[in-house]
Protein backbone atom coordinates (compact mmCIF):
# COMPACT_ATOMS: atom_id res chain seq x y z
CA UNK A 1 0.00 0.00 0.00
CA UNK A 2 1.47 3.66 -1.09
CA UNK A 3 0.10 6.42 0.94
CA UNK A 4 0.70 10.09 -0.87
CA UNK A 5 1.32 12.56 2.24
CA UNK A 6 0.52 16.53 1.63
CA UNK A 7 1.79 18.92 3.80
CA UNK A 8 1.09 22.79 3.07
CA UNK A 9 0.58 23.99 6.80
CA UNK A 10 3.01 26.82 7.02
CA UNK A 11 6.02 27.81 5.18
CA UNK A 12 7.14 24.57 3.40
CA UNK A 13 5.14 22.68 0.64
CA UNK A 14 6.07 19.44 1.08
CA UNK A 15 5.02 15.79 -0.11
CA UNK A 16 6.18 12.24 1.15
CA UNK A 17 5.26 8.36 0.00
CA UNK A 18 4.98 5.90 2.63
CA UNK A 19 5.05 2.47 1.76
CA UNK A 20 2.96 -0.37 4.35
CA UNK A 21 2.83 2.26 6.59
CA UNK A 22 6.59 1.79 7.94
CA UNK A 23 8.42 2.14 4.87
CA UNK A 24 9.63 6.01 3.36
CA UNK A 25 10.10 5.50 -0.14
CA UNK A 26 10.11 9.41 -0.73
CA UNK A 27 10.40 13.21 0.98
CA UNK A 28 10.20 16.07 -0.92
CA UNK A 29 10.30 19.53 0.31
CA UNK A 30 9.79 22.76 -1.57
CA UNK A 31 10.79 25.14 1.06
CA UNK A 32 10.00 28.26 1.22
CA UNK A 33 12.17 29.64 3.42
CA UNK A 34 14.31 31.54 0.92
CA UNK A 35 10.97 33.04 -0.64
CA UNK A 36 9.88 34.62 3.20
CA UNK A 37 13.52 35.40 4.48
CA UNK A 38 13.33 38.85 2.82
CA UNK A 39 10.22 39.84 4.69
CA UNK A 40 11.44 38.70 7.90
CA UNK A 41 8.20 36.23 8.50
CA UNK A 42 5.57 34.29 6.71
CA UNK A 43 3.35 36.60 3.90
CA UNK A 44 -0.39 34.66 3.62
CA UNK A 45 -0.63 35.28 0.11
CA UNK A 46 2.93 34.36 -1.06
CA UNK A 47 2.62 30.84 0.92
CA UNK A 48 -0.81 30.41 -0.70
CA UNK A 49 0.81 31.60 -3.93
CA UNK A 50 3.64 29.27 -3.41
CA UNK A 51 2.10 26.60 -2.47
CA UNK A 52 -0.15 26.38 -5.28
CA UNK A 53 3.01 26.60 -7.71
CA UNK A 54 5.16 24.17 -5.77
CA UNK A 55 2.72 21.15 -4.82
CA UNK A 56 2.39 19.81 -8.67
CA UNK A 57 6.00 19.66 -9.04
CA UNK A 58 6.64 18.51 -5.44
CA UNK A 59 4.16 15.78 -5.86
CA UNK A 60 5.76 14.71 -9.94
CA UNK A 61 9.36 14.66 -7.43
CA UNK A 62 8.06 12.61 -5.10
CA UNK A 63 6.50 10.58 -7.31
CA UNK A 64 10.31 9.89 -9.50
CA UNK A 65 12.12 9.96 -6.28
CA UNK A 66 9.93 6.50 -4.97
CA UNK A 67 10.03 5.18 -8.93
CA UNK A 68 6.03 5.11 -8.63
CA UNK A 69 3.53 6.55 -11.30
CA UNK A 70 0.16 8.40 -9.80
CA UNK A 71 -1.53 5.03 -10.81
CA UNK A 72 0.13 3.32 -8.17
CA UNK A 73 -0.71 5.31 -5.19
CA UNK A 74 -3.46 3.62 -3.40
CA UNK A 75 -4.61 7.18 -1.24
CA UNK A 76 -4.11 10.30 -0.55
CA UNK A 77 -3.32 11.77 2.88
CA UNK A 78 -3.32 15.52 3.52
CA UNK A 79 -2.39 18.08 6.77
CA UNK A 80 -6.22 19.27 7.76
CA UNK A 81 -5.08 21.47 10.14
CA UNK A 82 -3.77 23.19 12.22
CA UNK A 83 -1.99 25.78 10.18
CA UNK A 84 -2.69 28.77 8.10
CA UNK A 85 -6.20 28.52 6.68
CA UNK A 86 -5.23 29.64 3.51
CA UNK A 87 -2.17 27.79 2.90
CA UNK A 88 -3.69 24.44 4.82
CA UNK A 89 -6.24 25.58 1.76
CA UNK A 90 -4.34 24.79 -0.96
CA UNK A 91 -3.39 21.35 0.25
CA UNK A 92 -6.52 20.36 1.09
CA UNK A 93 -8.24 20.81 -2.50
CA UNK A 94 -4.95 19.46 -4.28
CA UNK A 95 -5.65 16.28 -2.20
CA UNK A 96 -9.32 15.93 -3.54
CA UNK A 97 -8.82 16.71 -6.62
CA UNK A 98 -5.67 13.71 -6.79
CA UNK A 99 -8.42 11.64 -5.00
CA UNK A 100 -11.44 12.67 -7.39
CA UNK A 101 -9.10 12.36 -10.43
CA UNK A 102 -8.17 8.76 -9.51
CA UNK A 103 -10.30 7.47 -6.93
CA UNK A 104 -8.53 7.35 -4.15
CA UNK A 105 -9.35 7.19 -0.24
CA UNK A 106 -8.63 10.71 0.73
CA UNK A 107 -7.37 10.85 4.19
CA UNK A 108 -7.26 14.08 6.65
CA UNK A 109 -4.28 14.27 8.96
CA UNK A 110 -3.58 16.20 12.04
CA UNK A 111 -0.10 18.24 11.56
CA UNK A 112 0.82 17.71 15.19
CA UNK A 113 -0.56 13.70 15.37
CA UNK A 114 1.92 13.16 12.20
CA UNK A 115 4.57 15.00 14.24
CA UNK A 116 4.74 12.01 16.65
CA UNK A 117 3.70 9.13 14.27
CA UNK A 118 6.81 10.13 12.22
CA UNK A 119 8.76 7.97 14.18
CA UNK A 120 7.28 4.71 13.32
CA UNK A 121 9.38 5.23 9.86
CA UNK A 122 12.66 5.08 11.60
CA UNK A 123 11.54 3.58 14.75
CA UNK A 124 9.00 0.68 13.82
CA UNK A 125 5.37 0.63 15.23
CA UNK A 126 4.89 2.78 18.60
CA UNK A 127 3.80 1.31 21.18
CA UNK A 128 2.07 3.35 23.03
CA UNK A 129 1.69 3.99 26.39
CA UNK A 130 4.20 6.94 25.95
CA UNK A 131 4.83 10.81 26.42
CA UNK A 132 5.21 12.96 23.18
CA UNK A 133 6.66 16.70 23.90
CA UNK A 134 5.60 18.18 20.46
CA UNK A 135 7.57 21.23 20.17
CA UNK A 136 7.36 23.49 17.14
CA UNK A 137 6.63 27.42 16.00
CA UNK A 138 3.22 27.21 17.57
CA UNK A 139 3.09 24.65 19.14
CA UNK A 140 4.90 23.39 23.06
CA UNK A 141 2.80 20.54 24.08
CA UNK A 142 3.29 17.55 26.59
CA UNK A 143 1.31 14.30 26.16
CA UNK A 144 0.16 11.26 26.84
CA UNK A 145 -0.41 8.66 23.56
CA UNK A 146 -2.75 6.24 25.90
CA UNK A 147 -3.00 2.05 24.22
CA UNK A 148 -5.52 3.25 22.42
CA UNK A 149 -3.53 5.14 20.54
CA UNK A 150 -5.49 8.09 21.75
CA UNK A 151 -3.63 11.56 22.54
CA UNK A 152 -4.30 13.23 25.53
CA UNK A 153 -2.87 16.68 26.47
CA UNK A 154 -1.12 16.65 30.21
CA UNK A 155 0.40 20.57 29.62
CA UNK A 156 1.39 23.38 27.78
CA UNK A 157 2.78 26.18 27.21
CA UNK A 158 0.38 28.94 28.43
CA UNK A 159 2.19 32.01 26.16
CA UNK A 160 4.60 31.59 23.71
CA UNK A 161 5.67 28.10 21.67
CA UNK A 162 9.19 27.57 21.66
CA UNK A 163 9.73 27.75 18.50
CA UNK A 164 8.01 31.08 18.24
CA UNK A 165 10.22 32.03 21.10
CA UNK A 166 13.52 31.38 19.33
CA UNK A 167 12.09 32.93 15.76
CA UNK A 168 11.57 35.95 18.04
CA UNK A 169 14.37 36.15 19.95
CA UNK A 170 16.68 35.69 17.07
CA UNK A 171 15.05 38.37 15.50
CA UNK A 172 15.91 40.85 18.23
CA UNK A 173 19.40 39.57 18.41
CA UNK A 174 19.03 40.71 14.61
CA UNK A 175 19.98 36.97 13.43
CA UNK A 176 18.63 35.73 9.90
CA UNK A 177 15.53 34.04 9.55
CA UNK A 178 14.07 31.42 10.34
CA UNK A 179 15.82 32.41 13.58
CA UNK A 180 15.52 28.98 15.25
CA UNK A 181 18.35 26.90 13.16
CA UNK A 182 20.50 30.42 13.73
CA UNK A 183 20.55 30.34 17.64
CA UNK A 184 21.69 26.79 17.79
CA UNK A 185 24.39 27.20 15.40
CA UNK A 186 25.96 30.75 17.39
CA UNK A 187 25.09 28.71 20.68
CA UNK A 188 27.50 25.89 19.83
CA UNK A 189 29.75 28.82 20.52
CA UNK A 190 28.67 30.46 23.58
CA UNK A 191 28.70 29.91 27.37
CA UNK A 192 25.07 28.64 28.17
CA UNK A 193 26.43 29.89 32.13
CA UNK A 194 27.10 32.98 30.45
CA UNK A 195 23.71 34.62 31.98
CA UNK A 196 20.60 32.45 34.31
CA UNK A 197 17.61 33.14 32.42
CA UNK A 198 14.64 32.39 34.46
CA UNK A 199 13.11 28.97 34.20
CA UNK A 200 9.47 30.23 34.88
CA UNK A 201 6.64 27.06 36.33
CA UNK A 202 10.28 24.54 36.41
CA UNK A 203 8.93 23.22 39.86
CA UNK A 204 5.10 24.16 40.30
CA UNK A 205 4.11 20.70 40.21
CA UNK A 206 1.98 21.24 36.74
CA UNK A 207 3.25 20.29 32.96
CA UNK A 208 2.13 23.59 31.94
CA UNK A 209 5.53 25.70 30.33
CA UNK A 210 5.39 29.75 30.07
CA UNK A 211 8.52 31.47 27.79
CA UNK A 212 6.85 34.76 27.74
CA UNK A 213 8.88 36.20 30.79
CA UNK A 214 12.18 34.29 29.24
CA UNK A 215 11.71 36.58 26.04
CA UNK A 216 11.25 39.98 28.29
CA UNK A 217 14.07 39.03 30.43
CA UNK A 218 16.16 38.28 27.71
CA UNK A 219 15.05 41.46 26.07
CA UNK A 220 15.90 43.30 29.43
CA UNK A 221 19.08 41.88 30.38
CA UNK A 222 20.21 43.24 26.48
CA UNK A 223 18.92 46.38 27.26
CA UNK A 224 20.43 46.93 30.09
CA UNK A 225 24.11 45.90 28.60
CA UNK A 226 23.22 48.44 26.22
CA UNK A 227 22.50 51.30 28.30
CA UNK A 228 25.68 50.09 30.51
CA UNK A 229 28.26 50.29 28.06
CA UNK A 230 28.69 46.24 27.84
CA UNK A 231 29.57 44.40 25.59
CA UNK A 232 27.39 42.01 24.43
CA UNK A 233 28.61 38.45 23.19
CA UNK A 234 25.56 37.26 21.23
CA UNK A 235 26.70 33.89 21.41
CA UNK A 236 26.61 33.61 25.12
CA UNK A 237 23.34 34.91 25.28
CA UNK A 238 22.13 32.57 22.42
CA UNK A 239 24.20 29.57 24.34
CA UNK A 240 22.23 30.90 27.69
CA UNK A 241 18.87 31.77 26.54
CA UNK A 242 18.75 28.20 24.54
CA UNK A 243 19.80 26.68 27.58
CA UNK A 244 17.04 27.66 29.72
CA UNK A 245 14.38 27.15 27.18
CA UNK A 246 15.58 23.32 26.91
CA UNK A 247 16.09 22.74 30.97
CA UNK A 248 12.24 23.46 30.95
CA UNK A 249 11.26 21.19 28.35
CA UNK A 250 13.36 18.59 29.39
CA UNK A 251 12.65 18.47 33.09
CA UNK A 252 8.83 18.84 32.67
CA UNK A 253 8.39 15.84 29.58
CA UNK A 254 10.72 13.52 31.79
CA UNK A 255 9.03 14.53 35.08
CA UNK A 256 5.90 13.65 32.87
CA UNK A 257 7.25 10.75 32.22
CA UNK A 258 7.63 9.38 35.47
CA UNK A 259 4.95 9.94 36.88
CA UNK A 260 2.71 8.93 34.55
CA UNK A 261 4.49 5.48 34.91
CA UNK A 262 6.06 5.68 31.46
CA UNK A 263 9.36 4.98 29.77
CA UNK A 264 8.93 5.88 26.36
CA UNK A 265 9.35 9.74 24.90
CA UNK A 266 9.27 10.74 21.81
CA UNK A 267 10.38 14.06 21.04
CA UNK A 268 8.47 15.40 17.74
CA UNK A 269 8.07 18.78 15.56
CA UNK A 270 10.74 21.50 14.12
CA UNK A 271 12.35 22.47 17.29
CA UNK A 272 12.93 18.67 17.83
CA UNK A 273 15.42 19.35 15.47
CA UNK A 274 17.33 21.81 17.94
CA UNK A 275 20.90 19.90 18.63
CA UNK A 276 20.88 21.14 22.21
CA UNK A 277 17.62 19.62 22.77
CA UNK A 278 18.33 16.35 21.48
CA UNK A 279 21.97 16.14 23.24
CA UNK A 280 19.92 16.75 26.73
CA UNK A 281 16.88 14.55 26.32
CA UNK A 282 19.39 11.61 24.74
CA UNK A 283 21.72 11.99 28.20
CA UNK A 284 18.50 12.38 29.96
CA UNK A 285 16.69 9.44 28.95
CA UNK A 286 19.91 7.45 29.15
CA UNK A 287 20.58 8.24 32.38
CA UNK A 288 16.68 7.33 33.43
CA UNK A 289 16.73 3.97 31.38
CA UNK A 290 14.07 5.64 29.18
CA UNK A 291 13.42 4.79 25.26
CA UNK A 292 13.85 8.11 23.36
CA UNK A 293 12.19 8.25 20.13
CA UNK A 294 13.73 10.78 18.08
CA UNK A 295 12.97 11.48 14.21
CA UNK A 296 16.06 12.17 12.15
CA UNK A 297 16.37 15.99 11.61
CA UNK A 298 14.11 15.73 7.84
CA UNK A 299 11.81 13.94 9.69
CA UNK A 300 11.43 16.54 12.67
CA UNK A 301 10.88 19.68 10.69
CA UNK A 302 7.74 20.15 8.57
CA UNK A 303 7.84 17.42 6.11
CA UNK A 304 5.14 15.30 4.03
CA UNK A 305 6.77 12.17 4.76
CA UNK A 306 4.84 12.16 8.34
CA UNK A 307 1.57 13.02 6.42
CA UNK A 308 1.90 10.24 4.69
CA UNK A 309 2.72 7.60 7.74
CA UNK A 310 0.07 9.14 9.48
CA UNK A 311 -2.72 8.61 7.00
CA UNK A 312 -1.70 5.42 6.61
CA UNK A 313 -2.12 4.58 10.28
CA UNK A 314 -5.96 6.39 9.50
CA UNK A 315 -6.13 3.93 6.34
CA UNK A 316 -4.87 1.12 8.35
CA UNK A 317 -8.03 1.46 10.52
CA UNK A 318 -10.49 2.36 8.05
CA UNK A 319 -10.90 6.10 9.44
CA UNK A 320 -11.09 8.11 5.86
CA UNK A 321 -12.50 11.17 4.89
CA UNK A 322 -15.00 12.43 2.56
CA UNK A 323 -14.20 14.63 -0.33
CA UNK A 324 -16.10 17.02 1.98
CA UNK A 325 -12.98 17.10 4.23
CA UNK A 326 -12.68 20.25 5.99
CA UNK A 327 -9.50 22.54 7.13
CA UNK A 328 -9.41 23.62 10.56
CA UNK A 329 -6.62 25.98 11.62
CA UNK A 330 -7.22 25.57 15.28
CA UNK A 331 -7.22 21.47 15.05
CA UNK A 332 -6.75 20.33 18.28
CA UNK A 333 -3.95 17.46 19.15
CA UNK A 334 -5.98 15.84 22.00
CA UNK A 335 -8.43 13.01 20.42
CA UNK B 1 -9.38 62.94 17.39
CA UNK B 2 -9.78 64.85 20.33
CA UNK B 3 -7.44 64.90 23.62
CA UNK B 4 -10.07 63.40 25.19
CA UNK B 5 -10.16 60.43 23.85
CA UNK B 6 -6.49 59.36 24.99
CA UNK B 7 -5.64 58.13 28.37
CA UNK B 8 -2.37 56.97 29.90
CA UNK B 9 -2.10 54.55 32.48
CA UNK B 10 0.85 53.23 34.20
CA UNK B 11 0.82 49.34 35.66
CA UNK B 12 3.40 48.00 38.18
CA UNK B 13 3.46 44.18 36.76
CA UNK B 14 2.02 41.64 34.40
CA UNK B 15 -0.63 40.75 36.78
CA UNK B 16 -1.34 44.85 36.92
CA UNK B 17 -2.09 45.02 33.06
CA UNK B 18 -3.66 42.21 33.47
CA UNK B 19 -6.21 43.72 36.00
CA UNK B 20 -6.20 46.74 33.79
CA UNK B 21 -6.85 45.22 30.64
CA UNK B 22 -9.73 43.58 32.88
CA UNK B 23 -11.28 46.97 33.49
CA UNK B 24 -11.03 47.80 30.21
CA UNK B 25 -13.00 45.18 28.93
CA UNK B 26 -15.46 45.61 31.34
CA UNK B 27 -16.89 48.51 28.22
CA UNK B 28 -16.37 45.96 25.68
CA UNK B 29 -19.08 44.72 23.52
CA UNK B 30 -19.53 42.58 20.56
CA UNK B 31 -17.75 43.89 17.21
CA UNK B 32 -14.93 46.02 18.92
CA UNK B 33 -11.79 46.07 17.84
CA UNK B 34 -8.90 46.40 20.41
CA UNK B 35 -5.42 47.32 18.10
CA UNK B 36 -2.46 46.70 20.37
CA UNK B 37 1.14 48.00 19.83
CA UNK B 38 4.29 47.44 21.14
CA UNK B 39 7.62 45.97 21.35
CA UNK B 40 8.67 42.33 22.15
CA UNK B 41 7.98 41.84 25.79
CA UNK B 42 5.96 44.77 26.38
CA UNK B 43 3.22 43.03 27.47
CA UNK B 44 0.51 43.06 24.51
CA UNK B 45 -0.38 38.88 25.14
CA UNK B 46 -0.38 39.73 28.89
CA UNK B 47 -3.21 42.61 28.13
CA UNK B 48 -5.12 40.07 25.84
CA UNK B 49 -4.60 37.38 28.57
CA UNK B 50 -6.45 40.45 31.30
CA UNK B 51 -9.38 41.06 29.12
CA UNK B 52 -10.37 37.80 27.53
CA UNK B 53 -10.41 36.39 31.14
CA UNK B 54 -12.75 39.37 31.87
CA UNK B 55 -14.92 38.16 28.94
CA UNK B 56 -15.40 34.80 30.28
CA UNK B 57 -12.59 33.34 28.34
CA UNK B 58 -11.94 29.96 29.93
CA UNK B 59 -9.21 28.45 27.61
CA UNK B 60 -5.67 29.55 28.10
CA UNK B 61 -4.72 32.51 26.02
CA UNK B 62 -1.34 31.17 24.38
CA UNK B 63 0.38 33.39 21.23
CA UNK B 64 -1.11 33.35 18.06
CA UNK B 65 1.80 34.10 16.33
CA UNK B 66 2.15 31.14 14.34
CA UNK B 67 -1.39 30.60 13.18
CA UNK B 68 -2.16 34.43 13.18
CA UNK B 69 -5.61 33.92 14.13
CA UNK B 70 -7.09 32.22 17.26
CA UNK B 71 -11.21 31.98 17.75
CA UNK B 72 -11.77 31.67 21.88
CA UNK B 73 -15.33 30.55 22.69
CA UNK B 74 -17.09 33.34 25.27
CA UNK B 75 -20.40 34.93 26.00
CA UNK B 76 -19.29 37.30 23.17
CA UNK B 77 -16.49 35.24 21.38
CA UNK B 78 -13.16 36.52 21.27
CA UNK B 79 -10.71 36.89 18.38
CA UNK B 80 -7.25 36.64 19.27
CA UNK B 81 -5.21 38.25 16.16
CA UNK B 82 -1.09 38.47 16.15
CA UNK B 83 0.65 39.95 12.92
CA UNK B 84 4.37 39.66 14.16
CA UNK B 85 5.07 37.04 11.32
CA UNK B 86 3.78 38.70 8.39
CA UNK B 87 5.57 41.71 6.84
CA UNK B 88 2.88 42.42 5.08
CA UNK B 89 -1.05 41.56 4.64
CA UNK B 90 -2.49 42.56 1.37
CA UNK B 91 -5.90 41.00 2.22
CA UNK B 92 -8.19 40.81 5.07
CA UNK B 93 -9.48 37.52 3.50
CA UNK B 94 -5.90 35.78 4.86
CA UNK B 95 -6.82 35.80 8.39
CA UNK B 96 -10.45 33.83 8.09
CA UNK B 97 -13.64 35.56 8.13
CA UNK B 98 -14.09 36.03 11.75
CA UNK B 99 -11.64 38.87 12.01
CA UNK B 100 -13.49 42.05 12.99
CA UNK B 101 -16.96 40.41 12.55
CA UNK B 102 -19.74 42.20 14.67
CA UNK B 103 -20.30 39.20 16.55
CA UNK B 104 -16.79 38.92 18.31
CA UNK B 105 -14.64 41.41 20.36
CA UNK B 106 -11.45 41.56 18.01
CA UNK B 107 -7.72 42.10 19.54
CA UNK B 108 -4.96 42.56 17.21
CA UNK B 109 -1.26 42.11 18.23
CA UNK B 110 1.69 43.95 15.85
CA UNK B 111 -1.47 46.30 14.66
CA UNK B 112 0.98 48.59 13.05
CA UNK B 113 1.61 45.85 10.98
CA UNK B 114 -2.00 45.95 9.31
CA UNK B 115 -2.93 49.58 9.98
CA UNK B 116 -4.38 50.34 6.70
CA UNK B 117 -6.70 47.39 7.17
CA UNK B 118 -7.86 48.53 10.63
CA UNK B 119 -11.51 49.76 10.76
CA UNK B 120 -11.65 53.10 11.99
CA UNK B 121 -14.21 52.69 14.91
CA UNK B 122 -11.19 50.89 17.38
CA UNK B 123 -9.73 51.63 20.51
CA UNK B 124 -5.79 51.89 20.24
CA UNK B 125 -3.46 50.60 23.08
CA UNK B 126 0.60 51.32 22.90
CA UNK B 127 2.39 49.29 25.60
CA UNK B 128 6.14 50.75 26.21
CA UNK B 129 8.08 49.34 28.56
CA UNK B 130 9.37 52.07 30.91
CA UNK B 131 12.99 53.62 30.69
CA UNK B 132 12.96 53.43 34.70
CA UNK B 133 15.71 51.00 34.80
CA UNK B 134 15.20 50.83 38.71
CA UNK B 135 11.87 49.04 38.23
CA UNK B 136 11.66 47.36 34.51
CA UNK B 137 8.36 45.76 35.24
CA UNK B 138 6.62 49.37 34.87
CA UNK B 139 4.30 49.67 31.32
CA UNK B 140 2.88 52.72 30.11
CA UNK B 141 0.11 51.80 28.21
CA UNK B 142 -1.30 54.94 25.86
CA UNK B 143 -5.18 54.32 25.12
CA UNK B 144 -6.89 55.86 22.25
CA UNK B 145 -10.03 55.42 21.06
CA UNK B 146 -10.78 56.40 17.44
CA UNK B 147 -14.43 56.64 15.69
CA UNK B 148 -18.02 56.96 16.96
CA UNK B 149 -18.37 53.64 18.20
CA UNK B 150 -16.15 55.13 20.67
CA UNK B 151 -17.41 58.86 21.69
CA UNK B 152 -20.11 57.35 23.97
CA UNK B 153 -18.12 55.45 25.81
CA UNK B 154 -14.71 57.62 26.36
CA UNK B 155 -16.31 58.46 30.05
CA UNK B 156 -17.42 55.28 30.85
CA UNK B 157 -13.16 54.18 29.73
CA UNK B 158 -12.08 57.15 31.65
CA UNK B 159 -13.64 55.66 34.54
CA UNK B 160 -12.95 52.28 34.85
CA UNK B 161 -9.00 53.21 34.10
CA UNK B 162 -8.86 55.88 36.72
CA UNK B 163 -6.97 53.39 39.57
CA UNK B 164 -3.85 53.69 36.40
CA UNK B 165 -4.05 57.11 35.89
Amino acid sequence: MLVLGIETSCDETAVGIVEDRFHLRANVIASQVELHAPYGGVVPEVAARAHLDALLPAVDTALVHAGVGLTDIDAVAVTAGPGLVGALLVGVSAAKGLALAHDLPLLGVNHLRAHVEVAQLEHGELEPPLVALVVSGGHTSIVVMDDDGVFRELGGTIDDAAGEAFDKIARYLGLPFPGGPEIDRLAREGNRDAFHFPRALLNDGTYRLSLSGLKTAVIRELRRLEAAGEEIVLADVAASFQEAIVDVQVTKTLRAAAEQGLDQVVLAGGVAANSRLRERFAAETEANGQRLLVPSIPLCTDNGAMVAASGANLLAVGRTAGLGLAVDPNLPLAG
Amino acid sequence: MSSRSTLTLTTTSAEDTKAAAAAIASVLRAGDVVALSGGLGAGKTCFVQGAADRLGVRSPVTSPTFVLVKLLPAPVPVVHVDVYRLERLGHLDDLGEDVFAPDVVTFVEWADTMRPLLPDDRLEVVLAQGEDRADPELRRLTLHAHGPRWAPRIEALEQVCQPWR
